[in-house]
C-alpha cells in the first residue's frame, strides 16, 4: 500500500466517521406510529417508545384522598375566614386542603400557606395566592368546557408536586450583551426548550398569551393594502408559539394542522377547536387571575421584568396531549368544581377575520386524540410487560 | 442528427447480464436487452396501473391525480387494490422499471468497455426513490409511510412529514444535501460558464485551450480543479446531494421522532459552555 493510497483512504475513512457521527444522538427504531389524515397525506405522529414510557410514567395521577361527606355544616360556619370555599362541608373542605396540601406542597405541609398558630391569618402571601388560584380552578372547570371539557382541572394538574409549577413562563427581554445595537437580537437566535430549542423568537408568549394579537402567519392578500400588516415577523412569533405547542403536548404540527393551508379550518382536525379555546383559556387566566396576584408575590417569585408568572400550554399539558393523559382528577373532586355556572364565556365572536372562530364541533374529542390514545396503550403495555 | 449515427463496430454483440444473446439487439438506436425488455414491461405495466388509479380519483386534473399508498393499519402487508394496492403494485412496478434501467446501463457499459459511473450514478438516485418507499416504510412497519404519486399530493404529504419534525431545515442531513445541491448547482455554472468561454473567444479568434481554462482559474483563485476534476468533482457533489437527500428522509421517524430543532441540544449541551 503506497503512501498516497493510505493517506487518502485515511481521509476518507475519517470523513465517514465524521459523517455518522453527525448522525449521533438519534433514537433507534422500531417506532410507534399512528394516522389521523387520509392515507399518504403523512398526517401521522411518529413516537420513540422509550419517550412514550417515560412521559407515561411522569404523568400518572397521584391516589387520591376518599370523598367526603358533603351534609353537615357549612366549612364558612365551622372555619373563620373561608373565602371561596364555604360552600363546602366541614368534611369536604378538610380533603380540599389535605389535597392541596399532598399536590402543591407535600415537603412543606400546612404551613407553606398557614400561619399554624392562626390557620384563618391571610399574613402568607401563599395562602392569597392560593384562594386566587382555587377560584381560579373553579373558573377553569366551570366556564371553560370548550378547552378541559368533563376532564377538568384540580391543583395537581399544573403543580404536580411542586409549590411552583415546573411550567410557567416571563417576559423575556432575551440575552444581555454588551454590545449595545450590534447585540441586539431583535428577539430571536436563544434557543429555549420551551420553543423545542429552535432559533425562533424567544418571547412569543407576551404577544400572543399575554397581549391578545391575533395570531397570524401572512397577509390575506398577494399586494400590501396598507390595512393587513401581518408580515414575516408575526409568521416567526406564530412558529415559535406553535413550537411550543407542539413541545408541550408532545404532537407535531399534523395534530392540529394540515400543512398545505395551516389557517383553513376546514382541513384542519378537530383538535385545533380545542386548542383554540385553548389559547382564549390561557389569555383569561393569565390576565384575570395570574396579572392581579403581581403585587401579592414577592419580589424572588417574579420574572427578570417585574412580571408574575403566568401560564401557557406546557403549564398543564407537560408533555402530553391531554394532561395526565386524559385521567379526570376533577370527577372525584366536585369541591373544585364551580360553585354554580357563571356566564359561559363565548370567546368566538370577538376576534376577527378569517382566523376567527372554528365551527363548534360536536365530536371534537375525535380522531387524533384517539389514535394516539391507541398508540399510547400500546406502549404503556410494553412497559409494562 | 449527427449524435444518432454509429458506426458498426461498437455495436458488438455480448457483454449481457442476462438473457445471453436472446434480447441482444437494437430497435432503431435503442439497444434492447434482457433489461430493455424488462424496463418496458414495469413502465408501461406502472403507467397502466397510475391511469387505473386515476380513474378511480374522481378527477382528471392532472395537478390532483392522487395514487395514495395504503393506511398505517395494514403496515407491511397488501392492501386491497382500492385501499393504496395500486399504490403498492405501482411502487413493485417503478423499482422493477428503475432497477432493469440501471442494468441496461451496465449492459451498454459492458458492450463498450467502459467504466459504470453512469449506472453507478443512476443508482444513487434509485437509492433516493428507494429510501422514500421501501426503505423508510419498512423501518417504520408500514407502506402508507411511502408518499402518494400525485403532483399536489406529494407535495402535501412532503409538507406534512417535514412539520412531523417541526422545522426540517434542522435535520443535519437535510442541511448537507441542500448544501450539496447548491453547491453542485455553481460548479455546474462555473465549469457550463468556463467552456462556453474558452470556446466562444469572440469574433474572429482562435478558440481557447484547456490550458487557458486552468490558467484563467489560476488567476482568479490560485488553483484550477483541472479538466478531469471539474468532472470528478461534479459527480461528487451530485451523488452527495442525492445521498444525503436520502439519509435525511430515513432518518425522520426511524432515528428520530422529535423536532429536528431540538436534536441539536448536543450541542447546547456541549461540556464547553454547557
Amino acid at each position: 500500500m503506497d503512501k498516497t493510497y493510505y493517506s487518502r483512504f485515511t481521509r476518507q475513512a475519517l470523513l465517514l466517521i465524521a459523517s455518522i457521527a453527525l448522525l449521533a444522538g438519534c433514537e433507534l427504531p422500531p417506532n410507534k406510529t399512528a394516522q389521523w389524515g387520509f392515507r399518504g397525506t403523512g398526517m401521522v405522529d411518529v413516537e420513540h417508545p422509550a419517550t412514550m414510557q417515560a412521559n407515561f410514567a411522569a404523568n400518572q395521577v397521584p391516589e387520591g384522598i376518599p370523598a367526603a361527606d358533603p351534609s353537615g355544616p357549612r366549612a364558612s360556619q365551622v372555619y373563620k375566614n373561608v373565602q371561596v370555599l364555604g360552600d363546602l362541608s366541614a368534611g369536604q373542605f378538610t380533603r380540599v386542603m389535605l389535597s392541596i396540601s399532598n399536590w402543591v406542597a407535600p415537603q412543606q405541609g400546612c404551613a407553606y400557606c398557614h400561619n399554624l398558630a392562626n390557620f384563618a391569618d391571610d399574613s402568607l402571601y401563599t395562602k392569597v395566592v392560593a384562594r386566587k388560584m382555587l377560584q381560579m380552578t373553579r373558573h377553569i372547570n366551570s366556564d371553560w368546557k370548550t378547552h378541559v371539557q368533563g376532564t377538568g382541572v384540580t391543583c395537581y394538574t399544573c403543580h404536580r408536586g411542586n409549590p411552583v409549577p415546573a411550567y410557567v413562563w416571563f417576559k423575556d427581554e432575551g440575552p444581555r450583551t454588551a454590545m449595545g445595537y450590534l447585540g441586539n437580537r431583535m428577539g430571536v437566535g436563544s434557543p429555549k426548550p420551551s420553543m423545542g430549542n429552535s432559533s425562533l423568537p424567544f418571547d412569543p408568549f407576551t404577544n400572543y398569551l399575554d397581549n391578545k394579537e391575533n395570531i397570524r402567519m401572512a397577509a390575506t392578500t398577494a399586494l400590501p393594502t396598507g390595512e393587513d400588516r401581518q408580515s414575516i415577523k408575526q409568521t416567526e412569533w406564530t412558529y415559535a408559539l406553535m413550537m411550543h405547542f407542539s413541545k408541550s403536548l408532545g404532537v407535531n404540527c399534523t395534530f392540529c394542522h394540515n400543512t398545505r393551508a395551516f389557517a383553513d379550518w376546514k382541513q384542519s382536525t378537530p383538535e385545533r377547536s380545542v386548542a383554540w379555546y385553548g389559547i382564549r383559556m390561557v389569555r383569561d387566566l393569565n390576565n384575570d387571575y395570574m396579572k392581579p396576584l403581581t403585587e401579592v408575590f414577592p419580589a424572588h417569585r417574579l420574572g427578570p421584568t417585574g412580571d408574575v408568572a403566568k401560564t401557557y400550554c406546557a403549564t398543564c399539558h407537560q408533555g402530553v396531549y391531554k394532561p395526565l393523559y386524559g385521567v379526570s382528577m376533577a370527577r372525584d373532586y366536585p369541591e373544585l368544581q364551580g360553585p354554580s355556572p357563571s356566564v359561559v364565556v363565548a370567546p368566538a365572536a370577538k376576534d376577527s377575520s378569517e382566523e376567527s372562530s372554528p365551527k363548534k364541533n360536536k365530536k371534537s374529542r375525535s380522531n387524533a386524540s384517539a389514535k394516539l390514545e391507541a398508540e399510547i396503550g400500546s406502549a404503556a403495555k410494553t412497559a409494562a410487560n | 442528427m449527427a449524435m444518432l449515427n454509429f458506426e458498426k463496430k461498437y455495436r458488438v454483440r455480448g457483454g449481457t447480464l442476462l438473457g445471453g444473446d436472446l434480447f441482444d439487439f437494437w430497435v432503431g438506436p435503442f439497444y434492447v436487452g434482457f433489461f430493455g425488455v424488462t424496463t418496458t414491461f414495469f413502465a408501461i405495466l406502472g403507467t397502466a396501473l397510475i391511469l387505473y388509479g386515476a380513474s378511480l380519483g374522481g378527477t382528471w386534473n392532472i395537478w390532483q391525480i392522487n395514487i395514495a399508498p395504503p393506511d398505517l393499519s395494514y403496515g407491511l402487508g397488501l392492501a386491497p387494490l382500492k385501499a393504496g394496492g395500486i399504490w403498492q403494485c405501482v411502487t413493485v412496478c417503478a423499482v422493477g422499471a428503475f432497477v432493469s434501467w440501471a442494468l441496461r446501463e451496465v449492459e451498454i457499459c459492458n458492450k463498450l468497455g467502459m467504466g459504470y459511473h453512469v449506472p453507478f450514478a443512476f443508482s444513487v438516485a434509485i437509492f433516493a426513490y428507494v429510501s422514500l418507499v421501501v426503505i423508510r416504510p419498512l423501518l417504520l412497519g408500514a407502506w402508507g409511510h411511502g408518499f402518494p404519486y400525485g403532483i399536489l399530493a406529494h407535495l402535501d404529504w412532503v409538507s406534512n412529514v417535514g412539520y412531523q419534525y417541526l422545522h426540517f431545515h434542522y435535520n443535519p442531513a437535510h442541511m448537507l444535501a441542500i448544501t450539496f445541491f447548491f453547491t453542485n448547482c455553481l460548479a455546474l455554472a462555473l465549469h457550463g460558464a468556463l467552456v462556453l468561454s474558452a470556446t466562444n473567444p469572440g469574433g474572429g479568434q482562435i478558440v481557447k485551450t484547456p490550458e487557458h481554462e486552468d490558467t484563467y482559474f489560476l488567476d482568479l483563485i490560485g488553483y484550477s480543479v483541472g479538466t478531469l476534476g471539474i468532472h470528478r468533482l461534479g459527480l461528487v457533489l451530485a451523488l452527495n446531494a442525492v445521498f444525503w437527500s436520502a439519509v435525511c428522509i430515513i432518518i425522520s421517524g426511524p432515528f428520530w421522532t422529535k423536532g429536528w430543532p431540538e436534536w441539536w441540544s448536543w450541542w447546547l449541551d456541549l461540556p464547553f459552555w454547557k
